[in-house]
């Protein structure tokens, strides 16, 4: 194994929540020292201040060797975003260290430092120079990135008269063109169209092919298993368990979801409330049997008057592969638009799926954009039904597909 | 590709990345490492702001000018105060013109970690360069001030002495007071947003506090060196010297240089103590 690149020994950032922490003003602060002053001989002593600590990152220890493209994975608040802040210098640990060798870019500022006024041409200086490039690298990369960018024609025009997909563009052309050892990319593949998102695909997958080491923040397991090495588990904070990607998104899956999903919070967009397994009479189970037909009942709310929405479920394998998706737009049913709560049910039919563990994600979305998406949502395992054809756990694949079969005589034609 | 090019450390570098002790030499190594960010970051400053008003460089000229008059109105002929021997005009514009530039570097320097906190939660460099650049830009309005102050001065017929030679460390001196207490205010302001409102209230103490309006020989002479304590007094006089003949500042003057340094290099660890949490409370 080639020697770390990042190192990390009992990383640990600890942020102070409560009232003293935004809004603060030097009038409290020393009205405050003052009050405990008074407090404190009244007292006899001080007392200790009373302050809610949050470790956003807590003990976290770990290696990753040049070359590697990391997927950091974990549900949110397991403290991604903040190691990907600490790695790039954004802020300091509290706790802990992590040695860094050769120099971290990352894609976390797409468009930062962008002054609307100033032209293409300006900005392209400009946020290359917050990027950390010198003038003359700009210069040698400009052609290059403005070619990247399609906006030639417009790169003296001030960026306000940009389109956004121009501006977003220009943004990206930057920040891909900083050549650094180590590459970091929070969650930008949740942003911008779908042109934008294979941009950024392809530039990680041209890094990775470059040698270079990759550390992305994403929630969505498929470009983790198509993109990562290796993955990195985080749960509150603390890191779970780090290895080679399919185990480590196995072991994310498994501990992600159970039989039933309840949504924490209210989004005000089209979202899911719950989620539970249910047989083919409606009734909730834990586990199916793989011989019955069984289903999935989502409850989904449309907060405001909504047309052209669809649901749509995927099935996943123990491993985060797809094995299948439906939607209520594959068999033409046009949801109903008015605010309100509905139940959705989509029944599997039976011996559909071999015994194992599966996972459910759960997606509502327009021709536009996507509302809601949990993957996974639940976590469920098909149970082996009374069948003589699948028996056991150990038979490959996920699916049950109804194939023909004829056997018969060798003709025995001599060759 | 190079490295040679690029404002990033040395590619093969390993950093330590760990909660911050104290001061150290890196704070200025990593400033010189990131220098052309301080230019491109001056020249955004510049460039906007001659963008976005549409006087433009007229700014630069009115202000000055027009507190010009305004003193000479009131000071000169109405309260009769002395100005050294200088015509009251010239005198007081001499004095006007490094101070609004003082008063614009320390009211761009104290906010600029606010105004750029998009930048901050987002991307690293040293932090210092915000302020530092910040107090900077002003030097373009500065210069075209300069200018009138010539011309005025041409049409007095008031010739510079040899002690002009002094006038750019002079003005070292002004972007320095200002980089000093901007590198306080900034920091301060980052945790506590009333710092805002003090600024203007200061600065306008404290353009009271220095001999603009009037000399700094009303001062009685053995109080005159601690005088200097107010850096800008220093700057003033300095100027007013070494431009249009005033009388020398002498101790004064290296008092307030003195004073700066020790109000940089204090206002610095404090920065540094700070800068590594800017982005959680920004």
């Amino acid at each position: 194994m080639a020697p770390p690149v990042i190192h990390a020994e009992r990383l640990g950032k600890r942020y102070i929540i409560g009232h003293r922490r935004r809004a603060s003003t030097a009038r409290d602060a020393l009205a405050g020292a003052a009050s405990r002053m008074v407090l404190a001989i009244r007292r006899g002593g001080f007392e200790p201040r009373t302050t809610d600590e949050l470790w956003a990152v807590k003990d976290l220890s770990f290696d990753i060797a040049a070359g590697e493209i990391v997927g950091l994975i974990g549900r949110n608040g397991a403290g991604k975003s903040t190691l990907l802040k600490i790695l790039s210098q954004i802020t300091e640990p509290t706790a802990g260290y992590v040695d860094v060798t050769g120099r971290i870019g990352s894609l976390l500022e797409v468009g930062t430092g962008f002054h609307e006024d100033l032209t293409g041409r300006e900005n392209t200086y400009l946020n290359g120079a917050i990027l950390g490039m010198g003038k003359a690298e700009i210069d040698r990369k400009f052609d290059e990135i403005v070619a990247f960018a399609e906006v030639e024609r417009f790169i003296d025009t001030p960026v306000k008269h940009y389109s956004s997909g121009m501006y977003m563009r220009l943004a990206f052309a930057v920040a891909a063109h900083l050549e650094t050892e180590i590459l970091v990319v929070d969650e930008v593949l949740a942003v911008g169209d779908a042109q934008f998102q294979k941009k950024c695909l392809g530039k990680i997958d041209d890094v990775a092919r470059g040698g270079r080491t990759v550390l992305f923040v994403t929630h969505n397991m498929a470009i983790v298993q198509r993109l990562a090495t290796t993955a990195i588990l985080l749960d509150q904070g603390r890191l779970v368990n780090a290895g080679p990607v399919r185990a480590i998104v196995a072991e994310y899956l498994a501990g992600a979801a159970g039989a039933r999903y309840e949504a924490a919070t209210r989004t005000g967009l089209p979202q899911f409330l719950l989620a539970e397994l249910v047989d083919a009479d409606g009734s909730r189970i834990a586990a199916p049997l793989s011989t019955d037909a069984f289903g999935f009942r989502m409850r989904y709310v449309i907060p405001q008057h909504h047309p052209g929405l669809k649901v749509g479920i995927g099935l996943l394998a123990a491993d985060g592969t797809t094995v299948f998706t439906t939607n209520t737009a594959d068999v033409s049913l046009q949801l109903p638009a008015a605010a309100q709560e509905y139940d959705a049910t989509v029944i599997v039919p039976p011996d559909t799926l071999l015994a194992g563990d599966y996972h459910i994600a759960l997606c509502i979305w327009d021709a536009g954009d996507i509302y809601d998406l949990k993957e996974p949502a639940l976590s469920f395992a098909v149970e082996p039904g009374p069948s003589v054809i699948y028996g056991g756990h150990d038979r490959k694949g996920f699916v049950h597909v109804a194939c023909s079969w004829t056997v018969g005589t060798s003709s025995a034609v001599p060759v | 590709m190079t490295t040679a090019d690029s404002a990033l450390p040395p590619a093969l570098a390993t950093r330590r990345l760990q909660p911050s002790k104290s001061w150290s030499t890196r704070t200025f190594a990593d400033v010189w490492a990131y220098r052309e960010l301080l230019y491109f970051f001056i020249w955004r400053d510049v460039k906007v702001r001659y963008k976005q008003t549409a006087l433009g460089a007229g700014w630069a000229i009115i202000q000055p000018l027009m507190t010009m008059v305004v003193f000479t109105v009131f000071f000169g002929h109405l309260a009769r105060m002395p100005s050294d021997g200088l015509p009251y005009p010239v005198f007081s514009l001499a004095a006007l013109v490094p101070w609004t530039y003082f008063a614009a570097a320390l009211g761009n320097g104290s906010a600029a970690l606010n105004g750029q906190q998009h930048i901050i939660s987002k991307v690293y460099f040293p932090r210092l360069i915000i302020p530092l650049a910040a107090v900077m830009a002003p030097l373009i309005d500065f210069a075209i001030a300069f200018v009138i102050l010539i011309l005025l001065m041409a049409w007095y017929h008031i010739v510079p002495g040899a002690a002009i030679v002094w006038l750019p460390l002079l003005m070292l001196l002004a972007v320095a007071t200002a980089a000093a207490v901007s590198v306080w205010l900034s920091a301060l302001s980052v945790r506590y947003r009333d710092v805002r409102y003090v600024v203007p209230f200061g600065v306008q103490i404290w353009l009271f506090a220095t001999p603009v309006a009037y000399p700094a020989s009303l001062v009685p002479a053995r109080w005159r060196a601690a005088y200097g304590l107010n850096p800008m007094a220093g700057v003033i006089e300095g100027f007013r010297w070494a431009l249009v003949g005033g009388p020398s500042p002498g101790l004064m003057t290296l008092v307030s240089a003195a004073a700066v340094v020790v109000l940089f290099v204090a206002g610095s660890v404090y920065f540094r103590k700070c800068e590594g949490t800017f982005a959680d409370i920004i």
